[in-house]
């Protein structure tokens, strides 16, 4: 079970959080205007990394604020984590 | 006889303390500090079981948790009963009662055991290749080989016993005290670590607390004196925590770890009464110390498993630890000096040793020399090629090894004995490691894995790190622990070793014999049956992968996991195969390291705490008004309110009349509420439900749908505007946390300009609501302040209001098509307010309705409800409910998805009303919906999603999805079920009072 860094309130058990699927996938502004094909992009493809992956994750348990987390999937190292809106600290 | 095995030399025994005991219906004896293991063998008994596949007999092999032979069931048939318990680890007690698993009728003649005389038909996947065939012949097969082929029984009744868990954090944890252990926690405590030590056993200082030999010595002093002393001052360390009986299950990353601590096991029954047995330990450690020893290796000849054949070093610890020889005609065969520490503890006792074969030709170490002075013989260069006796060993045989090892040649030598010590070297007890993710790798000199790459913030020492000299234990855990803590003082000046052993070894996989190739017997995995010859077949068959060979052979796949035998198992798989250890995978060791209780694993989560529940606060009226429940999420709903002698059906029937007849009353606490306050809160509701918000009036109530992103129905609900920038939203019962977090989702990451706040307040009211044609005068009469008129409070409406001068929420909305209205108070009042509306409406024959009524009602008009009569794959356009999809919005969540390719398709599966036939008959919910059955296959066009018997229709109706129904209405269709085929007519979802002239109606 991992500790998370919850940057609002701090090293938390992962039994408070919940996953929340990749991050960094931006709502389209204006869908009305986009076909199908671009439509899908946004509404189902998503990574699978083997390796470093961006994540959304929610305290669901604690403050429910949602945030990012950079975390290598072969060995669940989190490599950071920081709130929604800005821009990861790690490549 | 059991008197010559007894020696009353071992202080860890307590003589004055006598135990009986009984095992398999006989009554023995054996003292306080025994194990179940050495009483029996105290009492000359070896052979305690039936192996798993040939049923051979087997005896005691080792002395700890790597036990593969000695499982036991304890107190069969009764309420305490456990299997597969080790007799190695069990510390008897008066009352104990054990007795051998797998063996019909008992143990010493075993019907099963004529497998062992099969055995040339049962090699390895003989199960797989065998009954495969025909498939339908399976069911036949599996009774006989579920009943010869299983281990324990599992407990008929409940568990007596308490459990719990708890939580422990500590800066360091040490795992195993033994001397490495011991010394890590009195450095890491005394540099002010928060420490804590646990160890499986029930003593300290593992296999060095009775090491008495002259040959290895710390500063001058016998070992164990040596580690008497630093036992005694960690004991009073304050930093140091010490846990015995504490066997580590698991080892997770990030440094969490789960041990079970045993806390009366070894007590006699009696005393165990209103105690916690198990406790599950959650360990958060900054630091992870692995100090969990070495398991010595079996060797792998023909016959290696009959009873009497053990490990050298269990030999050793019986007699050194528990007084008791496990033989009085000893032979030791070794490939390495650790066994000669063995016949000198047997020498020093008087106990006779018949000869010492070992592997190497060369043996060169003080030890063996002063073996050999007391007149022992010793085979150099030899083997053992096969044993005789059959629940005992009586002889062996042994041949000389050629040159290279692979082949035996001379004479063969017949030598007798009751008892054969084995050693193969020492594995590493690496198990914890490797749960952790850490990485090993392959030591040729030695032939052994070591921890090689951490995952975290640990280290291993000692010999679960490969050192096995007592020089080096002491050397590399001082400087390790020193680095690992980063600390100067290591509480250690100079540590002097004398050790008379010397590390040689000569490591042959799969020991020759004389017999043709694949006549022999050589067992790597005892408890599972797996033989050399097994391993070799899966590698000709073509399995390669340790995984896979494991699988097929079942290597490894014991309560054991092979703690004995998977290092040869690997070893056999390289040399065939002609790879490099750990080329194929090194096995994968899961958790538990041992056996867990379920009691342990569920603590106090038992009974009413298994899965908690929510009561509503109106909860206590129902149970008292005899309400069977139903649940609905973690929620306790009222289901229906049988009078009488009422069945279901009967008080449904009765509940649902009332309710359309003149009135009825519902707790509606359960729904979801969610305030949302902000000015943009208009805004929000426009952008997450799929019709428009703006423009409803302050103190109006509206119907809203939430899609999914991908178009599908998500959750519904009446929201209310209370203010210019307040609302509040109720949900579905089992959707309101995840409504609520999907609103903060899209808040907080997509529209964070939004100056909205949410907060669930489902707790927070108590909701009763109380409808039919009769719900208006019982609420006048409950709040005679109100203005009820259709002018003042219409439908789809708000007021606040006052009860007893407590506020509350009056809205005017119905889920069943009747006049009615919705009380929200604090939930505290609810009872009361609940209990003054059956008041007030006694003479309106008020009648309280659970879900199934409720369920009825809605159904009665059509109204879906999210979950049952959708999946996730419907959208609002599939459910008929095109009325509710703003056309003018620009976005809301889900529609663009709502004019995808797929979306629009025609054939989609729509929300259809079903009418039966015959009005009599009531389909099934689930039932398959078909057009044409004479086709096949049949195609399925749908299912029944709500079905019922309405009182008020007087007939049955139900809802289902049917591809491309919303066409079909008039059209037949037939439900096939088991007996019979069902006709049906495709209608309109709604049965009952269309223009909606009920709830309407002027009263
Ligand atoms: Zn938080």
């Amino acid at each position: 079970m991992f500790l998370i860094n919850c940057p609002f309130c701090g090293e938390r058990e992962q039994s408070e959080f919940k996953a929340g699927g990749e991050a960094h996938i931006v709502r389209p502004k204006q869908p009305t205007e986009l076909s199908d094909d671009e439509w899908a992009e946004y509404l189902f493809m998503r990574k699978n990394i083997k390796g470093v992956q961006f994540e959304r994750w929610n305290h669901v348990h604690g403050c429910r604020k949602w945030f990012n987390m950079v975390r290598d999937t072969s060995n669940d190292q989190i490599k950071a984590v920081y709130k929604m809106g800005e821009k990861p600290p790690v490549k | 006889m059991s008197n010559n095995l007894r020696f009353k030399t071992s202080k860890f025994i307590d003589e004055t303390y006598r135990v009986s005991f009984k095992f398999n219906n006989k009554t023995y004896f054996g003292f306080k500090g025994d194990t179940l293991a050495s009483a029996l063998l105290a009492n000359g008994i070896h052979l305690v079981g039936r192996s798993f596949k040939y049923h051979r007999p087997r005896g005691i092999m080792t002395s700890g948790s790597e036990e593969p032979n000695a499982i036991i069931q304890l107190h069969d048939n009764s309420s305490r009963t456990e299997p597969n318990v080790r007799a190695t680890e069990v510390e008897i007690y008066e009352g104990l009662v054990a007795s051998s698993q797998n063996c019909w009728p008992s143990v010493n003649f075993d019907i099963g055991g004529i497998n062992n005389l099969l055995s040339p038909i049962l090699p390895a996947g003989f199960y797989y290749k065998t009954f495969m065939w025909p498939a339908s012949f399976w069911e036949k097969y599996e009774y006989f080989i579920r009943k010869s082929a299983g281990l324990g029984k599992s407990p008929k009744v409940a568990d007596p016993d308490i459990y719990e868990h708890k939580y422990i954090h500590c800066d360091v944890l040490v795992i195993g005290a033994g001397i490495s252990g011991i010394m890590a926690a009195k450095m890491a405590a005394k540099n002010g670590f928060k420490t804590l030590l646990v160890d499986e056993k029930s003593y300290l200082g593992g296999s060095s607390i009775y090491d008495n030999s002259e040959f290895s010595k710390i500063n001058n002093q016998i070992t164990s004196s040596w580690l008497e002393k630093e036992i005694n001052e960690i004991s009073k360390l304050e930093n140091l925590e010490i846990k015995t009986r504490t066997s580590v299950a698991a080892f997770h990353g990030y440094n969490f770890l789960l041990a079970r601590e045993n806390l009366t096991d070894h007590l006699p029954i009696n005393q165990r009464e209103n105690k916690v047995r198990q406790r599950l330990l959650k360990i958060r450690a900054k630091k992870v110390i692995t100090a969990t020893g070495s398991i010595e290796r079996p060797l792998i000849f023909d016959n290696n498993d009959r009873p009497g054949i053990m490990l050298s070093s269990a030999i050793k610890r019986y007699i050194d630890l528990y007084g008791v020889a496990c033989g009085e005609n000893n032979i030791l065969f070794t490939n390495n000096d650790t066994a000669y520490e063995t016949a000198m503890s047997l020498i020093q006792r008087g106990i006779k040793i018949n000869a010492i074969i070992d592997n190497r030709e060369q043996i060169d170490s003080k030890i063996s020399y002063e073996v050999e002075k007391n007149n022992i013989k010793i085979y150099k260069g030899y083997t053992v090629v096969d044993t005789y006796g059959y629940r005992r060993i009586n002889k062996i045989s042994i041949m000389k090894l050629s040159k290279d090892g692979q082949t035996v040649i001379g004479d063969k030598t017949k030598l007798n004995c009751d008892c054969l010590g084995v050693s193969g070297g020492w594995t590493p007890a690496v198990h914890l490691f490797t749960q952790s993710g850490g990485k090993l790798k392959f030591r040729e000199e030695d032939q052994v894995f070591i921890p090689n790459v951490y995952p975290s913030d640990q280290i291993s020492i000692g010999s679960c790190n490969g050192d096995f000299g007592l020089e080096e234990i002491i050397k590399n855990t001082l400087s390790s622990i020193k680095k690992f803590l980063d600390i100067d003082n290591s509480e250690y000046k100079t540590v002097e070793t004398i050790s008379g052993l010397n590390q040689s070894k000569r490591n042959i996989w799969l020991l020759p014999s004389d017999k043709s190739k694949g006549k022999s017997k050589s067992f790597v995995d005892y408890q599972n049956d797996a033989t050399a010859k097994d391993i070799k077949l899966a590698l000709r068959e073509g399995f390669r992968s340790i995984e896979h060979v494991k699988r097929y052979t079942t290597t490894g796949m014991g309560t054991d996991q092979g703690k004995l035998g998977n290092m040869h198992a690997l070893g056999i798989i390289s040399e065939t195969a002609g790879t490099k250890m750990g080329e194929h995978g090194t096995t994968t060791f899961r958790p538990p390291y041992t056996p867990l209780t379920f009691g342990t694993i569920v603590g106090r989560n038992v009974g009413e705490f298994f899965d908690i529940f929510r009561r509503t606060p109106i909860h206590d009226w129902h149970v008292a008004n005899n309400a069977e429940f139903e649940n609905v999420g973690q929620w306790k709903r009222a289901w229906y309110y049988p009078k009488d002698n009422e069945n279901i059906h009967q008080a449904v029937q009765r509940e649902s009349k009332a309710a359309r007849d003149s009135a009825g009353i519902l707790d509606a606490s359960t729904l979801g509420k969610i305030d949302i306050q902000g000015t943009d809160a208009s805004e929000f509701l426009n952008r997450v439900y799929t019709n428009a918000w703006s423009k409803l009036a302050i103190g109006k109530c509206r119907y809203g749908l939430m899609l999914n992103e991908d178009g599908m129905v998500y959750d519904d609900g009446v929201t209310t505007r209370l203010d210019e920038n307040h609302y509040i939203m109720t949900t579905t019962t089992g959707g309101a946390a995840n409504v609520l977090g999907k609103l903060e989702d899209y808040l907080q990451t997509e529209w964070p300009e939004l100056d909205v706040y949410l907060s669930s307040v489902t707790d927070h009211f108590a909701t009763i609501s109380v409808c039919g044609p009769n719900s208006k005068k019982i609420v006048s009469k409950v709040i005679p302040d109100l203005d009820l008129s259709d002018e003042k409070f219409p439908h789809m409406s708000f007021k606040n209001s006052k009860i007893d001068n407590i506020k509350c929420r009056i809205m005017r909305i119905s889920f069943t098509g009747e006049h009615s209205y919705e009380i929200n108070i604090q939930a505290n009042f609810g009872k009361s307010v609940w209990e003054k509306c059956m008041e007030a409406g006694k003479d309106f024959n008020i009648t309280p309705y659970g879900t199934e009524t409720m369920h009825l009602l809605r159904a009665e008009k059509g109204f879906i409800i999210v979950g049952q009569d959708t999946d996730a794959t419907l959208t609002p356009i599939d459910l008929q409910m095109d009325w509710i999809v703003s056309k003018k919005k620009y976005d809301f969540i889900g529609k663009r998805s709502l004019y995808r390719s797929d979306t629009i398709r025609e054939d989609r599966k729509q929300l259809v009303g079903l009418l039966t036939e015959n009005p009599e008959e009531v389909l099934e919910e689930g039932a398959q919906i078909v057009a044409d059955i004479k086709k096949s296959p049949i195609e399925m066009l749908g299912h029944v999603t709500s079905s019922y018997y309405s009182p008020n229709l007087k007939k049955s109706i139900a809802l289902g999805v049917v591809k491309g129904g919303k066409n079909m209405l008039g059209q037949k269709l037939i439900i096939p079920m088991e007996n019979k085929n069902i006709n049906v007519t495709v209608a309109d979802p709604v049965f009952l009072d269309k223009e909606g002239e009920r709830l309407n109606a002027k009263l």
